[in-house]
């Protein structure tokens, strides 16, 4: 049985530090290497909270500039990735409510469900699942199957299962509390595992 | 050690942030219960798979874009 290990916080000085420095002090191309190292996460994440490719262009843009102006506000107690990654998603849940003009939008919004039930009518999956689907299909199986998460535990498990953020990352980056991730993170990833069934389950009758 | 017991630790084990004794407690539940078994091996492959697909690619021309768009702003002190 395989083993998914954490990806915990590094506890020796991060190399982005030295960057960071040099980029205070008006080296722009020490900021084009963070820019170039960070730019695809940060357009995930984007992509993922305002599912709107144009949308997520500006973030992507105005979190690396916003990003800029404010490196003096950067403290180093925290790494920069998630510094970054904390201006990304203010910016795209601010993109999310000019879009959607009058309606609330917040990470607490559609999270009243039970608590960590048990699964039901559980089938297991075949071996490989993915290798049942074509590349462009099972992006599609994935891309609806996580927008039909309710944004509140969508970008929890986008932070801390797909870019790695840990626990204590997500929850300051977000503004909620440990236990508040914990709770969100199990319920997406079994809502997840549940809806993804519907794709991934053996067959009837299939060999073992 | 019930499902609903083992389900509370499910994260955690997939984590790999539990004791040696509550793993040792985990997988002697695991060993008489087929149900948690598979919500433990599709659980984790639900994230093995948004793990390792792309599902929101940067393609190159529009990442050379944007990246210019950035700098150029950047370097005028934005």
């Amino acid at each position: 049985m395989s083993t998914i290990q954490p990806i915990a916080g590094e506890l020796e000085p991060h190399p982005d530090v030295a960057l960071v420095e040099q980029a205070r002090g008006g080296d722009v191309s020490a900021y084009d290497t963070l820019v170039r190292k960070y730019d695809r996460q940060i357009f995930r994440i984007a992509q993922h909270i305002t599912q709107n490719r144009e949308d997520a262009e500006d973030v992507m843009q105005d979190a690396f500039l916003k990003a800029y102006q404010k490196l003096d506000q950067f403290q180093g107690n925290s790494k920069f990735y998630t510094w970054l990654v904390r201006i990304a998603v203010n910016e795209s849940l601010m993109r999310l409510r000019k879009r959607r003009t009058g309606k609330m939008v917040s990470i607490d919004e559609d999270i009243e469900t039970e608590e960590g039930s048990v699964p039901r009518d559980l089938a297991d999956w075949a071996p490989d699942p993915e290798q049942n689907y074509g590349q462009a299909e099972l992006n599609e199986i994935l891309r609806k199957t996580i927008q039909g998460l309710p944004q509140g535990f969508r970008i929890v498990f986008v932070l801390r299962d797909v870019e790695g953020l840990s626990t204590e990352e997500t929850a300051e980056t977000l503004g909620l509390s440990i236990p508040a991730v914990k709770s969100r993170l199990l319920r997406a990833r079994l809502q997840l595992r549940e809806r993804l069934s519907r794709y991934f389950h053996r067959k009837k009758g299939a060999e073992k | 050690m019930t499902c609903s017991e083992f389900l509370a630790l499910l994260d955690d084990l997939i984590d790999d942030s539990v004791t040696p004794e509550t793993r040792a407690e985990l997988q002697q539940h695991l060993h008489g219960c087929e149900h948690c078994e598979v919500t433990l091996s599709t659980t984790r492959k639900t994230i093995e798979i948004y793990r390792s697909h792309e599902i929101y690619d940067l393609p190159s021309g529009l990442r050379e874009r944007l990246h210019a768009a950035i700098m150029s702003r950047c370097k005028k002190g934005c």
